[in-house]
């Protein structure tokens, strides 16, 4: 139990990658490396986390009990969304590159260089 | 006035083992998605598997005692990268016509 | 290289960077042991010294507050580069839209969809509201509560109503709102400069309770600001790549 989670991170890690590098479409490609992302918040989480802890909110909870790491909880929270935008920016580009060169494929893209 | 009330952590509540229970249990279903997520060639259908993905790692996230990112994964996940990804497609086969 | 080939040279070189990244994860302190000192101490302090109860918010607009404004300006790129590279593509293919849409029969949307969204449409604007306004006491904040709202805004097209959308989200005025709350966040950092303190150090009166809605000085503004800053620039996101698909239908309904 104490490396389980570290485990499922590498596992999802080589998983994301191995979808990149096989894949024969760009919008497919982008999914993976939504995953690949996804590994990253889970090491974060994973190695902030406490046992027996409670969320570090102390709204009804006396100031002094046993809390998780706060500090790489905010890390994930903006690392979420912000990464949402960046993908935005990928579809873009995916969404630009057909209307350029008819195909969504990256084999054949990378034939069309010059 | 925040109302302070006796300390309930969860190992006075229940069972010890049964968080740690749930956490490998959910991070099993996590890596499973993943390999769900990555393995299913066809984009439409993968970004049905990609919404599945994001709610059973907003499920983990609450395991992790991380309400917030809970909530930006939940909205993130569910919401947006699926709508995006979905009017992408569209447009793309669209333009095949 | 040939992909089966490519796939082989995958898998190798992946077992040896699997092995080399398992032997350095295991070698942290195991799951549940965290020793470091900077969570413990933040959770120690962060409620007296901000009157914020939401510790995870305070850490992330007080504590490590420059970094959110770094994090803020790459969501702001992300989404002029989306409208820059899409514009482009409008521009040459507008009429080709209208005319396509000409002979298409597009189904009307369903009335259940229509009825469900509509109803769903005012309670999401309100949890959005309420989750950027309210960082400092409970689980919320400005990224969640602007994603929230960028959701209400995308209902309403979810309903058929895409006139109403795009009146509701006019470009410019999108554009205008994003780039005004990103330059907030700055300009409050640069008004405690101006107050003799250092940039985005927390200069607003504390409140006298934590955890209430005015308390925790700048820490409830700037997580105002990043909320509208967010919902901006995903709504400007999603009304570019609509305007990229959708098929106007005849009568403008």
């Amino acid at each position: 139990m104490s490396v389980f989670p570290f485990v499922v991170v590498a596992w999802i890690l080589t998983v994301g990658l191995y979808g990149i590098i096989t894949s024969r479409h760009l919008v497919h490609q982008i999914v993976c490396l939504i995953v690949v992302q996804s590994s990253t918040y889970v090491l974060l989480l994973g190695v902030g986390y406490k046992t027996g802890a409670v969320a570090p909110y102390f709204y009804d909870i006396p100031g002094n009990t046993p809390a998780v790491d706060p500090v790489v909880q905010a890390l994930a929270l903006t690392d979420v969304v912000v990464e949402a935008a960046v993908t935005a920016l990928l579809v873009a580009f995916a969404v630009q590159a057909h209307k350029r060169f008819g195909t969504l494929d990256p084999e054949e893209l990378r034939q069309l260089q010059g | 006035m925040p109302v302070v009330h006796t300390v309930i952590t969860p190992s006075t509540v229940r069972p010890f083992w049964l968080m740690e229970a749930f956490q490998v249990t959910i991070l099993g279903l996590v890596a499973a998605g993943a390999t769900a997520v990555v393995l299913t060639r066809n984009p439409t259908r993968q970004v049905i598997f990609l919404s599945i993905y994001g709610v059973l790692l907003a499920i983990l996230f609450m395991a992790f005692q991380a309400p917030d990112v809970t909530l930006s994964e939940l909205t993130v996940g569910a919401v947006i990268l699926p709508l995006m990804l979905l009017l992408a497609l569209a447009k793309v086969r669209r333009q095949e016509e | 290289m040939k992909p089966r080939q490519r796939r082989w040279v995958f898998l190798a070189a992946a077992g040896g960077f699997l092995a080399f990244y398992l032997w350095g994860l295991i070698g942290l302190p195991g799951f549940g042991h965290y020793p470091g000192p900077y969570g413990d101490i933040v959770n120690a302090i962060a409620v007296a010294q901000t009157h914020a109860t939401g510790v995870v918010s305070a850490v992330n607009f007080e504590y490590r507050g420059f970094d959110t404004l770094g994090e803020e300006f790459i969501l702001f790129i992300a989404a002029t580069g989306v409208a820059t590279v899409l514009r482009h593509l409008r521009d040459e293919h507008d009429i080709r839209v209208v005319d396509e849409a000409r002979d298409r029969q597009v189904p009307a949307t369903s009335d259940a969809i229509r009825m469900v969204t509509l109803a769903f449409t005012g309670p999401t604007l309100v949890v959005g509201w309420y989750l950027a306004s309210h960082a400092q006491t409970s689980p919320s904040g400005g990224f969640q509560g602007g994603v929230v709202l960028a959701t209400a805004f995308t209902l309403i097209y979810l309903a058929g109503q895409f006139i109403a959308f795009k009146r509701l989200s006019p470009i410019h005025f999108i554009d205008s709102v994003e780039a005004v709350a990103a330059g907030s966040f700055a300009v409050v950092g640069v008004a405690a400069l101006g107050l003799g303190a250092a940039y985005l150090a927390n200069v607003l009166p504390l409140g006298s309770s934590p955890g209430a809605v005015n308390s925790s000085g700048t820490i409830a503004l700037i997580s105002f600001f990043v909320g509208v800053e967010v919902s901006a620039a995903f709504v400007l996101i999603i009304g570019e790549l609509l305007e990229q698909t959708l098929v106007i239908r005849e009568g403008g309904r």
